[in-house]
């Protein structure tokens, strides 16, 4: 069995990627789907945004040398739409951001960072914009996310930040990786099961 | 006490219990895998020392990575070859029934799942695919995960859920000629947004929803997620049972009337509270082409551009315009193209091949234009065949396939190049989505493809009819 790892706090410095609405796709080409493992998916976070065709750098934020060694990520509305491919966050995560802070998170996408023990945290549009100004006019800001208490604070400042309460209890009881959990219960779900009567082609 | 939705019903009969983190243990009834998004998951169980819970209730096919050309082994692609033979040593290892590359039940999931009666009304259904609310058409709890929840339902067939809101989504009156399931749900996604069904199962009805074929419901539910709806359904009718009588994995004699009981049982009450009700009506609804980079950014094929200070998000609206090159004020109608894709799990069905066919046949597609056919599943491309659909698509210059999800996500050998314009049946248009990193896709009804791939331009397909 894994150990169980609370995730409580975040902390460190952080990195904007602006826009709404950033899908799955974006965040990772489907070609980089066909490996057999996760263990490159570091190496693609924004790939076709941040290399041309050559593998020149283009201007983006990954790129930039002031947000290296960045753990938390900064973004706006809907971010992780489309596709469910868990390669998505698994990218964010192994390029080496350990928390999410934004305005709206994709269904499936939130669901995946959480269970990964990633927390994926929303703000309001004024409080990303004040966080997302902050890390543009100094990168070396330094963060912490505090998931118990639900805030991030820099400096002085300390925000309230918002994530959904089961999510919340599962990554600080240190049960996201939820799978034990689940397991534990095997009995029940086999009794859940026999009351289905498709699991049992309809006896009369 | 108000009447219960279908949602609820099925949410609270699959409920294994409450977990420590307040999240629902939800048993999964039907698990679809395919080999894109798995090969972790079955390592993470060997990791844990786990087998898989309930073998017989995962099916699992190849549909994302395999060519639609050239099919024989090894695959041309080092990489797919290598996806595919993990997919095969654990299904075998695991005990998992698998639909392989030369199987007659082959297909995307979406469409070998109801093909094979394998979907049915008041089951939860999982698949690591986004695209799995198609199966919500059933009355079918149908939702898409990632890996690790993948791993989840191998090793114990639940997973830890939180329960969502139900918005009813009412279609009323009739659609005019010439417009189809993929227009409704285009409209749908248009009017309320690519995030307005974040925290919503959408339920689907009205009489324009009421009237639709099996393959049309699919179409509309296919694309709840694209609305940011994670689940998306109709409730089961006649034309629900008619459709599953007779297939595969559907029981026969005294127990189908004892499923069509259950699953009568299941629909939403007609006293049942949602939590938001939205309406359209059908005839407002025309054929619909998205013009941008996600597919609420989407005319109807009479109207102009829009300018981006008419959408809540003018930057996103603008970037839009960056990728795609077209102006605002400019007509849809008329857009060149360079390639014509119809299939994918939202418009790659017998009912979609057939109403491309009637368009394409007797005529030409525009020279230069590469127009591809990729039926949904090796029966799909069967059936169609015994109609001689293959013949009109190739006769017109249509290029006809094996079964796969080619040009959708581009993870096989189709592929747009360079900055090419695609008309597509597929779902998503998001940049480099159809494999080119400066592509670019306009989403619309197989029909509308059709009549694109003739014309080299986008164009009203009601000139068809």
């Amino acid at each position: 069995m894994s150990e169980i790892v609370k995730i409580t706090n975040v902390t460190g410095t952080a990195v904007t990627i602006r826009g709404n609405d950033i899908d799955t796709d974006r965040i990772i080409p489907a070609r980089y789907l066909k490996e057999v493992t996760f263990a490159r998916m570091g190496e693609y976070p924004f790939f076709d945004e941040r290399f041309d065709g050559a593998g020149n750098l283009k201007p983006h934020p990954l790129n930039d040398p002031k947000y290296k060694g960045a753990s938390l990520l900064f973004v706006n509305k809907n971010f992780g739409c489309g596709s469910s491919r868990e390669h998505a966050p698994q990218a964010l995560y192994r390029y080496g951001l350990n928390a999410i802070v934004g305005e709206s998170f994709a269904a499936i996408f939130a669901g995946n960072c959480t269970i990964m023990g990633v927390p994926a945290v929303t703000v309001s549009a004024g409080d990303i914009e004040q966080l997302m100004q902050t890390v543009e006019k100094d990168p070396k800001t330094s963060f912490n996310l505090d998931i118990e208490a639900k805030t991030i604070s820099f400096g002085e400042q300390k925000i309230a930040i918002d994530l959904p309460e089961t999510y919340r209890s599962a990554l600080t009881s240190g049960s996201w990786d939820s799978t034990a959990l689940l397991r534990a219960n095997l009995e029940q779900v086999k009794k859940t099961a026999t009351k289905l009567p498709y699991m049992s082609n309809f006896p009369g | 006490m108000a009447g219960r939705t279908l949602y609820d019903k099925i949410w609270e009969s699959h409920a294994v219990g409450i977990l420590p983190t307040g999240q629902t243990q939800l048993f999964i009834g039907l698990h679809l895998i395919h080999e894109i998004t798995t090969a972790p998951a079955f390592d993470m169980l060997r990791e844990k020392g786990m087998d898989v819970a309930f073998p017989e209730r995962t099916f699992a096919t190849v549909d994302h990575i395999v060519p639609t050309d050239v099919r024989t082994r090894p695959f041309m692609d080092a990489e797919a070859e290598e996806l595919t033979q993990a997919l095969e040593k654990n299904v075998k290892q695991f005990g998992v029934e698998f639909f392989g590359i030369d199987s007659a039940n082959q297909g995307i999931v979406h469409v070998i799942g109801p093909q094979l009666g394998l979907t049915q009304p008041g089951m939860t259904l999982a698949c690591g695919d986004s695209h799995t609310s198609t199966h919500g058409a059933f009355g079918t709890l149908a939702f898409g995960i990632g890996t690790s929840q993948v791993r989840d339902v191998l090793a114990t067939q639940t997973l830890a859920m939180d329960k969502l809101k139900v918005r009813r989504i009412n279609v009323d009156g009739t659609l005019g000629t010439g417009v189809y399931a993929k227009d409704v749900i285009l409209s749908i996604i248009r009017r309320l947004g690519v995030s307005g069904g974040k925290g919503f199962a959408y339920e689907y009805g009205g009489s324009v929803i009421d009237k639709m074929n099996m393959e049309e419901r699919m179409t509309v539910c296919n694309m709840s997620i694209e609305g940011g709806a994670l689940v998306g359904y109709v409730n089961p009718d006649g034309t629900t049972f008619e459709y599953l009588k007779g297939r595969p994995h559907v029981p026969t004699g005294a127990a189908f009337d004892r499923a069509i009981s259950y699953w009568k049982s299941v629909a939403s009450d007609a006293d049942a509270k949602y939590d938001d009700v939205v309406k359209l009506i059908g005839k407002d609804i025309e054929p619909t082409v998205t013009w941008g980079i996600n597919p609420g950014q989407a005319v109807g094929i009479t109207e102009m551009l829009p300018k981006p200070a008419e959408y809540s998000d003018p930057a996103g609206a603008t970037k839009a315009y960056e990728h795609m090159g077209w102006q605002p004020g400019a007509p849809i109608l008329g857009t060149p193209i360079n390639v014509a894709f119809i299939g994918s799990c939202t418009n790659g069905r017998l009912a979609d091949l057939r109403a491309a066919a009637k368009v394409a046949k007797g005529r030409k597609v525009q020279s230069g234009i590469r127009a591809l056919v990729v039926p949904g599943s090796a029966e799909v491309k069967k059936l169609a065949e015994r109609e001689g659909l293959h013949e009109v698509f190739k006769e017109a210059g249509f290029e006809w396939r094996e079964a796969g999800c080619s040009m959708c996500l581009a993870m096989n050998p189709d592929k747009l190049n360079g900055n090419e314009v695609s008309a597509s049946s597929s779902n998503r248009n998001f940049i480099g989505r159809q494999g080119s990193p400066q592509g670019r896709t306009l989403l619309m009804s197989p029909a509308m493809v059709a009549a694109a791939a003739l014309n080299g331009k986008v164009v009203d397909v009601r000139e068809y009819q």
